[in-house]
């Protein structure tokens, strides 16, 4: 190994390379993170109201847990655009890109394990709690927003900041439909120059740098909701 | 569909065995199997040392720990890649990288999990047998990690359910398994791209979705082993109790 490859870190073409990869990877975290949450929280109510048989939306949260992550992105990638009628097919071969078809998968894979996390918020919430809050006289909704759901978010939100942590590392996958992200940008910069060690330490170095901010906000997270209850 | 199956099916299942390398789901499986085996020995080690005695240990695995689960698996892979030939001195093939890999990464996890089940047993365990006049490691050998190993059975099912899923993928650096495989049909087939991802995602599911089953079923016998243990009453005179007439 030696350190001399460091070099290479230098040049700013390259820095700009690994800057342009992280930005990628930060707008595809928050852009799924931002549909993975809402979705999630979606899903909860739709399995809670009926709206569609709880099967459907236990199928859905099935198979985003048992099959891997790049499976989804390739089935989103690959897949969908040949089932799409021919119209929206040409349409998606000229305006959408691999990112759009990344943040699909990831979302819908985060998705499906937020609204687990937060199901199991709201079960761990006594019945009382509702109960209690009807006999108030408060409405429903008024009683799932102030009383019930306040307390699952609180409950639930440890795994929540947990499930941001894992999308940002999943974001990696999408080098494999050839998003310029920094995983991809790494491996790049390691095939054009063979400095394998500086093309590696510097996304380790990012990656590590985001997750342990998040890994900090979510210990902040738990201790400010540990004894709420 | 069944027409994809019928003439790619052996190729999905073992790759070109009888005539190369083994491939396929059978390679999926292996390369699961031997990194959890591998990854066991690692992951108990990690998980005596997070709860050591010794601080300056436990922050070392603390620090791994962290570490591992800061970056993405996909980069362990990679790094495994480029420092395996500067430890073994020869190259090593895609598979063995995936393995060594996932070793690192589940030791974490893994380790995670087993740390976990040696907290959740009663201190009492470690207090009782160390006032018995049992050296530490004897206490953990005999009497704490029998127990904690058999608890975290579950979870460690549910890292095998992992571990597989994690190794779709290997086939980004090249390791011919079932996800490389249906990616080489893809491109034979061309045209019809949503039927293979399909099947690979259906294989996947199969074997993943009975895998976490069976955790559940495991998960119920172990939960209903530690109440018989621990909800029998304690008769008064112990050692005349059991004593056949």
């Amino acid at each position: 190994m030696n350190l001399h490859s460091l070099a290479v870190l230098a040049d700013p073409n390259v820095q700009l390379l690994f800057l342009r990869g992280t930005l990628t990877t930060l707008e595809l975290f928050f852009a799924s993170a931002i549909a993975a949450y809402a979705l999630g929280a979606l899903l909860v109510v739709i399995r809670m109201s009926g709206w569609l048989p709880s099967a459907a939306v236990g199928a859905f949260v099935e198979y985003h847990r048992n099959v891997p992550s790049i499976v989804q992105i390739f089935v989103w990638y690959f897949g969908v655009p040949q089932i799409l009628p021919q119209s929206w097919h040409t349409y998606a071969n000229a305006h959408l890109s691999a990112f759009f078809f990344a943040v699909v998968a990831l979302s819908l894979n985060a998705a499906a394990y937020i609204s687990e996390d937060l199901r199991s918020g709201i079960r761990a919430v006594p019945t009382g709690q509702m109960e209690a809050a009807r006999a108030l006289g408060m409405s429903y909704l008024k009683a799932m927003r102030w009383v019930v759901v306040s307390q699952a978010v609180r409950g639930a939100a440890p795994a929540l900041v947990n499930q941001a942590l894992g999308l940002l590392k999943t974001t990696s996958l999408a080098l494999a439909i050839g998003v310029k992200e920094l995983m991809y940008v790494a491996r790049q910069l390691d095939g054009e120059t063979y400095a394998t060690f500086p093309s590696y330490l510097t996304p380790t170095l990012i990656y590590l740098a985001c997750t342990l901010t998040l890994m900090a906000i979510g210990s902040r997270v738990q201790q400010s909701t540990r004894f709420t209850r | 569909m069944t027409e994809i199956l019928s003439q790619y099916g052996l190729l999905l299942l073992v790759g070109q065995f009888p005539d190369g390398p083994i491939g396929g789901l059978a390679l999926t499986l292996l390369m699961s199997v031997a990194a959890l085996l591998l990854a066991f020995p690692v992951a108990v080690a990690v998980a005596i040392a997070r709860t050591s005695p010794i601080p300056a240990i436990r922050r070392a695995a603390a620090f791994y720990v962290t570490a591992v689960r800061g970056i993405p698996l996909l980069l362990i892979i990679f790094w495994a890649f480029f420092v395996l030939p500067l430890v073994t001195g020869v190259t090593s093939s895609p598979e063995i990288t995936v393995i060594c890999a996932l070793v690192v990464y589940e030791g974490a996890y893994l380790g995670e999990a087993i740390r976990a089940a040696l907290e959740a047993l009663p201190k009492g365990q470690t207090d009782a047998s160390r006032s018995l006049g049992m050296s530490y490691t004897a206490t953990l050998r005999k009497v704490i990690l029998p127990q904690a190993l058999f608890n975290c059975l579950p979870s460690m099912m549910n890292q095998f359910v992992l571990i597989v899923k994690n190794t779709s993928l290997a086939y980004i650096i090249g390791a011919q398994e079932v996800t490389f495989s249906a990616n080489s049909i893809n491109a034979q087939l061309l045209t019809r791209p949503f039927e293979v991802y399909f099947i690979l995602a259906a294989i996947y599911f199969i074997l993943c979705y009975s895998l976490s089953r069976l955790s559940r079923v495991v998960e119920n016998r172990v939960l209903r082993k530690r109440s018989r243990v621990t909800n029998q009453p304690i008769t008064e005179t112990p050692s005349l109790a059991r004593v056949p007439s």
